[in-house]
Formats: C-alpha cells, sequence, structure tokens
C-alpha cells in the first residue's frame, strides 16, 4: 500500500544527544515514516536520542506504538530515550494510554538535553 | 445540514429500536437518515480527514477542543482497526462514517456508526490488551472506550461490523463559547441506543 509522507523529520546532534523533530500529524498513514527515522537514528547507538515533539499536533495509536518499539530498541541499544515538548493533544494519548509514567518526558528540549 | 437518506442501507436497522422511534426526532431518525454520512475507502491517507471532519462537527454541537479531539481520536482509532484488523490491509473496500447528534431531554451529546463489510468477529471477543503490558500495538480499543461513554460492537447482516459510540456533552467537555444553535437542530427525542450495552472505559 502506497503511503504518504507529509510529515518531515530532522534530526541534529547536541553533545553527546542526538535529537528528532517530527512535525505533522502522525497517524496510521505517517507513523511509518517515524518508525524508519527512529530505527535509523537507534542503528548508531547514540547516548541519548530525544524526540522534540512540539512539531505534532496530533498522534494515534500508531504513533505511540512506534515510541513504544523504540523505547525497546533504545534499550538493547543502551540509549536513553527522552520525549519532550509535547503538545496537549500528544499528552493527551499518552494519558489515556497511561503512558506518561514509563517514558522520559520533559517539558521542554533544555530539560531534556540535561535529563 | 440536511439529513439525507442512506445510500447503504441495513437489513438490521429494521427491528432496531432506532429504526421508528415514537418521538421523531429528524436528527436521530433513521428512516430519514443521520445528519452526516460519509463513505471512504480503507486507505490510511483518508484518516485525517475524517478526523477533520468529526472534529468540527464535534464542536459545533458544544465540544470544547479537547473533547471534540478525543472524540475524534476515538474515530480514528476505530476506523485504524477497521484498516487493519477488518480488512487487513486492502486499501480498497468501503467503510460508512454516520454521525448523530443527540438532544434533549436528556445531555445532549454526539452518536457515531461505524459500519464497514469486513468478516464477522465475536463482538466480546473485542477487548484492549493489559496496560500494564507494555508493548507496541493494542491500544486503539482501550482509547476508544476510555474516550467515549458507550461503545457497541455488534455484526451486520449479511457481512461487516458496526461500532455504535456515543459520547455525551458534560459541563467539562463543552465549550461555553459554541453556537448555542447547534442545540436547536435537534429535537426532544433522545438517543435511539437507550437501553443498550454500555462499556465504560
Amino acid at each position: 500500500m502506497d503511503e504518504p509522507t507529509d510529515i518531515t523529520i530532522t534530526t541534529e546532534q547536541r553533545g553527546d544527544a542526538r535529537v528528532v523533530f517530527p512535525v505533522g500529524d502522525i497517524d496510521l498513514s505517517r507513523s511509518p515514516v517515524l518508525r524508519q527515522a527512529m530505527k535509523a537514528e537507534l542503528e548508531s547507538k547514540p547516548k541519548k536520542l530525544v524526540i522534540e515533539l512540539s512539531g505534532v499536533e496530533y498522534m494515534d495509536s500508531s504513533g505511540v506504538a512506534t515510541l513504544v518499539e523504540a523505547m525497546q530498541h533504545s534499550r538493547k541499544a543502551g540509549s536513553a530515550l527522552v520525549l519532550c515538548s509535547l503538545t496537549d493533544r500528544v499528552r493527551s494519548i499518552f494519558e489515556i494510554a497511561r503512558l506518561e509514567q514509563v517514558f522520559v518526558i520533559t517539558l521542554d528540549l533544555e530539560a531534556a538535553l540535561s535529563a | 445540514m440536511s439529513p439525507m437518506p442512506s445510500p447503504h442501507p441495513n437489513p438490521e436497522d429494521a427491528g432496531r429500536p432506532d429504526a421508528a422511534p415514537t418521538q421523531v426526532d429528524p436528527a436521530v431518525d433513521s428512516a430519514v437518515g443521520p445528519a452526516v454520512e460519509v463513505r471512504l475507502l480503507s486507505h490510511p491517507t483518508y484518516l485525517a480527514g475524517s478526523r477533520e471532519l468529526v472534529i468540527g462537527i464535534a464542536r459545533r454541537l458544544g465540544f470544547d477542543d479537547n473533547g471534540a479531539g478525543k472524540i475524534a481520536l476515538a474515530t480514528d482509532e476505530a476506523l485504524a482497526n477497521v484498516i487493519n484488523h477488518g480488512y487487513k490491509r486492502q486499501p480498497d473496500r468501503p467503510i460508512w462514517i454516520r454521525l448523530w447528534p443527540l438532544a434533549a431531554p436528556n445531555q445532549p451529546g454526539i452518536r457515531i456508526v461505524i459500519e464497514d463489510e469486513a468478516p464477522h468477529i465475536d463482538p466480546e471477543a473485542i477487548c484492549g490488551r493489559d496496560l500494564a503490558d507494555v508493548k507496541p500495538g493494542g491500544l486503539g480499543v482501550h482509547i476508544i472506550k476510555e474516550v467515549m461513554d458507550v461503545v457497541e460492537y455488534s455484526k451486520r447482516s449479511p457481512v461487516g461490523m458496526r461500532l455504535t459510540m456515543i459520547k455525551r456533552l458534560t459541563p467539562r467537555a463543552a465549550d461555553p463559547t459554541a453556537d448555542p444553535t447547534a442545540d436547536q437542530s435537534t429535537g426532544p427525542t433522545d438517543d435511539p441506543t437507550r437501553g443498550e450495552t454500555e462499556h465504560h472505559g
């Protein structure tokens, strides 16, 4: 099935952390793009992987599943995974799924880098 | 928004309590049709459009941004389940979304019915996974039941499944700036699924 890819994902190196900036709604059609990006970043086994989510206004359970999968891979890779800058709607789905205590979630990027 | 006849009549509707309400409300009378009916193909591309539709209508019915967003999320999860599990990712199968505003005298709200032509499954077998078991996937049903006040799966005839979801407008979810005329489009009849099984998340 061809999927649209109208989500942009950029990455930056900040100290010893890789920071991923996805921009766009993450739903069933877009989560494979995020999954691929997470997998690529974790292959290099960074000390810390930060996912900065201020550009994500909407995320469904497929997006959450992608992040759970990334968390599992990060543990195997020995990388710390931190989520930051969640919008209200994205934070809401983490609360509904009761995952806000499972992930390390910080208010902003600065806090994520020092977490 | 004018009610329109359903292009997708369902024989099972004949015996349902919503088929002939004693107090006819055009907003909920299935003989006239739902307030909104959309047919889409089972391709993930169309999820964004259906979300926008649902969130826009929910806001118009008085839900605040948070409440409308959660209703759209539940609808999105239901559609994703049809695509992933019902149709096994076949991208060209039909899905119908129908919306009804719910009116006084009880709490107003929104009723959303999603139908497909996927193979039957036992409605009792549709349940969310244990949240303590953290793993990718399996959250959709939990989210739907957590967000909506009423969630009921049933079999259509001869094929397909139907999901009926209801969300009541509570003071917490109400938008005080909502257009007060929105509720005037509904009449005195309460929602037609009263008495059906309720599953609170």
